[in-house]
């Protein structure tokens, strides 16, 4: 099995586990307030290296590129509060643009 | 219909629908990041948690290995497992239903039903599964569309797809930045991430910054 049909398989049935667990444990469990912070601030670590890491690297190199500019223009749809397709519309323009011809 | 059914249902579809559109931008970034039209669709049916979804293929189409993208997403797809928690008294399934409800338990089912609360616990219920089924449906749909179209599209960067990819994390983490230590945490995760970049193998300085939420949440903020 390739590695791609493992990645797919695998963090499904991982994530539906999490899901049931929820209903399946006793609700102390998960509970314990440092559990609830440390679950709250994943997320935001997560999500900020990725976009850090799919807009200025290419395999293992730091490569700044039409992305950049792509993700500054969703940065600035969202400080003005544009809907998510509108975000990611305006990044892939931009992005798309520069690529096609510069 | 009761007049309240018929108010929480029009909550529900108000986020069902737009949230299920986003499905567009994942199928698209699935095939930008190597998989297949099966692959996406799959994922949106069996995974069916946006942020994990969009981990894995970004992990996977940065070049890392299965390891750490199954990490990355399993890390982000945790919380559901606490919105589960939160939403086992309310729900009180068994059997099938439980295994249904488990599945459709992610952001927006719980966020919909716990602002439910003031209706009673019949309210948040229905909010909770009219929610989750809704998003389903749409996220399902927009997913093999976008799969289907960025695959007739050819070369992801000629359409911007690999700005959109970035461009849609940047979408999911924004409104999650509330406050000061936030915005610094999620600074930092970045500059961690790109420094580790050139010095390890791709996945792991994304998995790395787990480190930095234990640190900063191990202790309550003073």
């Amino acid at each position: 099995m390739s590695a791609m049909w493992i990645a797919t398989l695998v963090s499904s049935l991982i994530c539906y586990l999490f899901k049931i667990l929820g209903y399946t444990i006793p609700e102390s469990f998960l509970a314990n307030p440092r559990v609830q912070r440390i679950n709250t601030l994943i997320p935001i670590v997560l999500l900020s290296s990725l976009v850090g890491v799919q807009t200025i690297t290419n395999k293992s190199e730091i490569v700044f590129d039409q992305r950049v500019v792509g993700v500054a223009v969703a940065a600035i749809a969202l400080k003005f509060k544009a809907p998510f397709p509108v975000v990611i519309f305006s990044a892939a323009l931009t992005s798309a643009a520069l690529y096609n011809w510069l | 219909m009761s007049l309240s059914k018929g108010q929480v249902l029009r909550d529900s579809l108000s986020v069902a629908l737009p949230v299920g559109t986003y499905g567009i931008a994942f199928g698209a970034a699935a095939i930008a990041n190597g998989f297949s039209v099966l692959q996406a669709s799959l994922f949106s049916l069996l995974l069916f948690s946006g942020a994990s979804q969009f981990a894995v293929v970004g992990v996977m189409g940065a070049g890392g290995s299965a390891l750490s993208a199954i990490t990355t997403g399993s890390l982000l797809g945790f919380r559901n497992g606490l919105y589960s928690m939160r939403m086992k008294p309310v729900l009180k399934v068994q059997g099938v239903r439980k295994l249904l409800a488990a599945q459709i338990t992610i952001d927006e089912s719980t966020g919909v039903a716990i602002s439910q609360e003031p209706r009673g616990e019949a309210a948040m219920r229905f909010g909770f599964w009219a929610t989750g089924i809704g998003v389903f449906i749409f996220w399902n749909l927009f997913t093999l569309l976008g799969a289907l179209g960025a695959q007739a599209l050819g070369n992801p960067s000629a359409w911007g797809l690999d700005a959109a990819v970035p461009a849609a994390f940047l979408g999911l983490v924004w409104p999650r930045l509330i406050n000061k230590q936030s915005k610094l945490i999620a600074i930092l995760a970045t500059v961690i991430a790109l420094l580790l970049t050139p010095i390890s193998s791709a996945g792991v300085p994304i998995i790395s910054t787990v480190l930095l939420a234990v640190l900063f949440g191990w202790k309550p903020k003073a």
